[in-house]
Formats: C-alpha cells, structure tokens, sequence
C-alpha cells in the first residue's frame, strides 16, 4: 500500500512534498500522461496541431528574417537554430504560462483531497516536457535533412533542457501560486515573457563575449542555454557559455540565477501550499 | 402498528469510547477571512502597500470537540452552512486548523467526495485506473482490482463509453465502487448518498456495512437522517459552527429534525402561498399532534399522528368537506382523504363558527418530511374549494427500516416449503 501509515499527528494541511514520494510521483506521472492524452487522442490531428503552432511561428520567423531582412545568411544553419530555439521557448513558456492558472484549474481536486500540492504544477511541467519530446522529433528530422552532422556534444542537450525545465518549474511554482491571491499576475507574466523572449537569443544568436553589457545580457539564464545549445547542437565552432559569458565565475551567474529561481518559487509555494485550499 | 424503531448501535455507542481513538478532536476552530473585494490584485499592492484589506471572519468551525473510536460509524449533521464539510475537510487535511488539536491515527482515505478527478473525456476504463491512483493504489494494483470494481459497479458493457456520456447515476455507481477499494483505516464521506437508484444505495448501504463489520472507522457528513439512524454508531450536531450535540443517532436526528423543521410549522404564510377558495371559510391554521393533544413536528415510524385543521367560517354551510392531503419532500402525494370518503355529513355552521377536525392516521410513513394541505369545499363534488392552503403543516418522520419505498405497509410472511 503506498499511502503511509499517519502516526498521530498534530496538524496535517497538506504540504507541497507530502510524505510519500510514491504517491507523489505517481499522482504527477497520471495527471500528466492524462492530460497529454486528451491533448492528443482528442481530435485526430491531435500531434499535428500541437506541432503546428511552434512550426507556423518557425515558418513565419523564418520568411521574415531570412527572405524580407536578409538576416542570418553568416550564420551556420540558421534554420536550424531558429526552429530548436523557438521549440525550446515553447516549451519553457508554455510550461510557465499553464501553472499561472494550474492550481484555479484543479480547483476540484484541491478541494476535495489531500495530496501533495506541488503535483499539480509538476504534472504541468511533465506534460509541456512530453510535448517537447515529440517537438524534438521534428526538430531532430528537421535538422538532419539540413546538414547538421551527428556528433556526441548531443548528449549535451539532456542537462540543458533539464536546467530549462528547472528555470521554467522554478518560475511555475512561484506563479501558480501568486496568481491564486493575485489575479493580475496573468498579464503581468505575460509582458514579462514577451520581455524574456526578445531579451533572449532565439531570433537572433549571441557573439563572442565583447564587454559587460553581454556579459549582463547571458545572466538571461535563457540565453546561456541556447547559446550552449548552439554550440552543442548544432555548430561546434560556435561560442558557447564560457565564451559568451567570458568565462571565469561568470559562467557560474546564469547557473546560479536558475538554481535560485527554483529555490525562491520551492520556498513560496511550499508556504503556501497548506492553505492553497481555501484561497482559491 | 408497532413501533420498527430499532438501535443495533445503541449497544455500541456506549462502549465507543472504551478502545483508543481513531480520530480525536479536541477544542477545534476554523475561520474564513472573507474579503470584501472579490479579489487582490498585485497593482493595488505596489501602489497601496499600506492599505488594509477588509474582510469578515467567519466562523466555519467553532470550538468542536469529539473523539471516534476506532471500527466506528461516526455521524457529522447539520444544516447547510453548519460548518460540516469544513470540519471534515479539516479531518482529511485539506484545510489547515486555526486553533485546538487534531489527531488522526490510521491510513486516512485522501478523497472526501466520490468522482474527484473524474475526466468527462475520458472513457470510464481511463477514468477508474486514474481515480485508483489518485487515492493511492500503484498501478499494478489498479489493474488488479479493475475487474472487481467494474463488476460492483454493473457497468461491463459501458467499459469504453466515455464518462460524458454516462448518465449521474451511472457516474455515481463507477465512483463509488473506485472509492470502496481504497485500503483505508479511517473513511471520510461527504454526502455519498444524495444520488444513485434505490436499488444502488441498497448496496452502498450493504457495502458500509461490511466496511463496518470490518471494523473501518468511517466519519459521515449527511442530511439523511434516515441513514444517520441506520448506520451510525453515533452523531454530532453542528449549528453555525458549534456543536450543539453528541449522542446516540435516533436523538440527533429528532434534534436535527427540530432545527430543521421546528420553525417552518409555524410560519407565517408568505405572499406567494398556494391558497384557492372563494374563502367564505377559511383555515385558520393546520398542524399535527400527537395522540395526547401535543403539536408536534416530528414523529417517530410507527406511532400515531393527527393532522389537525382549524377553520372559521365566514358564512352559513352546510355539510363542508374537509380534505386532508399528505404530500413527501419531492411532491408526490403520498395519502389523501376527506370527510365525505368515511365520515357521515359534516354538520351545518354559521357564521362566525370555528371549527377543529382531526384525522388520525397510523404512521406507516418511511423517515422523511412530509406536508399537510388542508382544504375545505362545499358539499357535493368537492370541486367548489372554499379553501386550500398547500403545505401548511409539516411533520419530520424518523426511525423505520430503509426500504426504499415511500409507506411500509403492515404485512406477514409465509413461507411454505415444498414438499
């Protein structure tokens, strides 16, 4: 049986971890996969249509920047890069954009049972990360076709998506639950997003490291991901994180930023978490 | 008729105390801060950092205390807006206490409501291994118990229907039938059996009883009284948050009966009163009573009951007919008489006469509640209403076996073998 045996206890308002790791990630894991099936066994185009709009957007992007402003001609497979960066970005703002309201939207079941809270926000992250696996088939097809040559720096792709997923579950986990006692915190990420995506290398890619100012620009802990991504991924004379950052400590500040975005939103929600209940 | 009113647990809830709680609470308080303004907003909390928000405190829960043993059916009554369902959500850890002490000792059941988590989407095969993971189970398990489950529910042909297309009832039977699988020591219910067939909640009843039986300590949030009397060991009465009473069930519920009812008998008539009549005599007032004379406004299955209407006329009559119409809480009328069926003519009254008639009945009503609408006509067909007042009169009745039928009929078995 995997739910423990409560010896006496004081108070027991549900906690964000709960007491049972099991139970935990089975509960995260259901409501995940759950939610990915209807997503995708809804209608019958359902991969086609959660791939189309990060395909659109790409196919946009790229008629403009390529065709229109002659942009990107110098730069190695510029496609390629654009397509990955713009996944990677869904992925991050689409797990982010979800758990402002995933907590309002499980009202239900927060009401009516005691579980670990911070499943919801997980299973979301979960959910947009099983969407980024499908993407990344695409992509990995996609730049393939284009010339890009397997190499083992694409192992390198697994601890930068698991620091993009860290960065976006971090900043999920402070806004989910912000939003249940403000309500405008909605729009204000959504400004906040449009901010991050312009302040960050997906249509663009970051150079070599000239002065402080880029140095102040890959503290973005979105920038130094993709700019090592491009490097890993795609270009390996590209500059990566030490380069762009200029190395020293200074590659540490885009690590450090992620860790303690995670750390901040852990601390909110798991205060919040006993009383998520009542205050939706 | 004799009385059907009988306590297996009367037994029981004397001893309820004498083995260690299973859940104990002691001194017990919960409030709700309810803001006036619908909700914050972050704008308003950078521009005015130093303004207060207003809001009332509401007394969800007010200084509750009780102990529940262990392999106990614990009954939680009470009005709407008691504080009942906050106490149990207080139990099941989903809201965090204010002041005072809770103690829970033994695997608690995490759902406190059947179908939590259901997915109208999803088939109902989706849906029952998501509802077993929910409230613990592994997947393995899940997939172990499955068929027991379907079984219980009745539902083998509706396997991949998806749950929209289900009808309540259906929904109702798969949820609970997910719900009793859940290897749980201590059981909190809110409210399971507002809904499903009668047929259903015959076997829900015979499924808490095992539970019972194996020695599962449940705590219940109903209004049925009816099930209160039938199952638990004993009950607590809440009002506004406090406890107003403790005791053996067949007390709390007259208790619960009186809160309810107790002032609807006297109420004054509102404007939008069904009332017909040329009102050339009037009812002054109905009620029931006892045998003994004694207005009354609950009554157990199997005693006596008279209704009892008060009439003034307004003008000379001959041979009124009085009507007595007993209607139960959906509106079906249940048992209706008048005069002219078994009485001789009525007699003839003046002006400014008043008049009393009982109707005494032999009380094989089933526990619910049930109105009195009286009437009076001119003689002859009875068509030509001098005055009816619907639902006047209103009378609890508790106690009787659940049957699942509206009146329990004095009846005898015979049962001859073959030869």
């Amino acid at each position: 049986m995997s739910a423990t045996t409560e010896s006496t206890r004081h108070r027991h308002a549900p906690s964000a971890f709960g007491d049972d790791f099991r139970r935990f990630w089975n509960l995260t894991v259901t409501l995940a996969t759950t939610d990915f099936k209807l997503r995708y066994f809804g209608s019958v185009l359902g991969y086609f249509w959660s791939l189309a709009r990060p395909l659109m957007f790409f196919g946009v992007l790229y008629v403009v920047f390529t065709q229109v402003l002659r942009f990107g001609g110098d730069i190695e497979h510029y496609p390629v890069y654009l397509l990955t960066s713009i996944i990677l970005w869904t992925f991050f703002v689409d797990t982010t954009n979800a758990c402002v309201q995933c907590l309002i939207m499980r009202e239900g079941l927060l009401r009516k049972m005691r579980f670990p809270r911070l499943v919801i926000p997980l299973s979301v992250a979960l959910t947009a990360l099983f969407n980024l696996g499908t993407n990344l088939i695409a992509v990995l097809v996609f730049a393939l076709a284009s010339g890009v040559e397997l190499r083992w720096t694409w192992i390198e792709m697994v601890p930068i998506i698991a620091a993009l997923a860290v960065f976006a579950i971090g900043i999920g986990m402070l806004l989910s639950v912000l939003f249940v006692r403000f309500r405008d915190i909605q729009p204000i990420w959504e400004v906040l997003s449009q901010i991050l995506f312009y302040g960050s290398p997906i249509l663009y890619v970051s150079a070599q490291y000239e002065d402080f100012e880029h140095a102040a620009v890959m503290a973005n802990p979105i920038a130094a991901l993709l700019t090592q991504m491009r490097r890993a991924f795609i270009d390996p004379y590209a500059p990566g994180l030490i380069s762009a950052t200029g190395g020293g400590l200074r590659v540490l500040v885009p690590l450090i930023i992620i860790a303690a975005v995670f750390a901040l939103g852990l601390w909110v929600f798991s205060r919040e978490a006993p009383r998520i209940a009542e205050n939706l | 008729m004799t009385s059907l009113t009988s306590h297996p647990s009367a037994a029981a809830a004397a001893t309820a105390t004498s083995a260690g709680p299973a859940v104990s609470v002691r001194d017990v308080r919960k409030a709700f801060r309810l803001p006036h303004q619908q909700y914050s907003t972050l704008k308003e909390r950078v521009l005015h950092p130093f303004r207060t928000t207003t809001y009332d405190v509401l007394q969800a829960v007010d200084d509750v205390s009780f102990e529940v043993a262990e392999g106990e059916f614990f009954g939680i009554v009470g009005r709407n807006g008691s504080g009942k369902s906050t106490l149990l959500k207080c139990l099941a850890g989903i809201y965090d206490i204010d002041e005072g002490h809770l103690e829970v000792n033994g695997r608690l059941s995490p759902f406190i409501e059947l179908g939590v988590g259901f997915n109208m989407d999803l088939t109902a095969r989706d849906n029952v291994m998501i509802n077993a993971i929910m409230l613990g189970l592994t997947r393995q398990q899940a997939r172990e118990r499955f068929d027991d489950i379907i079984a219980f529910a009745e539902l083998e042909e509706f396997l991949d229907l998806k749950l929209k297309n289900y009808s309540s009832g259906m929904t109702v039977r798969l949820a609970f039938s997910v719900a009793i699988q859940v290897d749980a020591e201590v059981l909190l219910i809110d409210e399971v059996l507002a809904v499903g067939d009668a047929a259903f909640q015959q076997k829900c009843f015979a499924e808490f009883q095992r539970m019972k039986e194996a020695g599962r300590t449940i705590l219940f949030v109903t209004h049925d009284m009816s099930a209160v009397e039938r199952f638990c060991d004993r009950a607590v009465l809440l009002e506004k948050g406090r406890m107003i009473d403790l005791g053996e069930p067949a007390a709390i519920g007259r208790r619960y009966n009186e809160l309810n009812f107790g002032r609807t008998v006297h109420q004054l008539p509102g404007d939008d009163e069904e009332r017909f009549g040329d009102q050339e005599a009037q009812i002054v007032d109905a009620w029931f009573e006892s045998r003994d004379g004694e207005r009354i406004v609950e009554a157990a299955h199997g005693t006596p009951v008279r209704a009892v209407i008060e009439a003034r006329f307004h003008a000379d009559i001959d041979d009124p007919i009085f009507g007595f119409t007993l209607r139960n809480q959906v509106g079906t009328t249940i048992f209706a008489t008048t005069t002219d069926l078994t009485h001789e003519p009525t007699g003839s009254f003046r002006a400014g006469e008043t008049v009393v008639v009982r109707m005494e009945f032999q009380n094989m009503l089933v526990a619910s509640e049930y109105r009195l609408t009286p009437s009076i006509a001119r003689a002859g067909s009875g068509a030509d209403a001098l005055d009816l007042r619907a639902d006047l009169a209103t009378v609890v009745i508790h106690g009787g076996h659940f049957t699942g039928g509206v009146v329990n009929v004095p009846h005898e078995f015979t049962i001859e073998r073959g030869g």
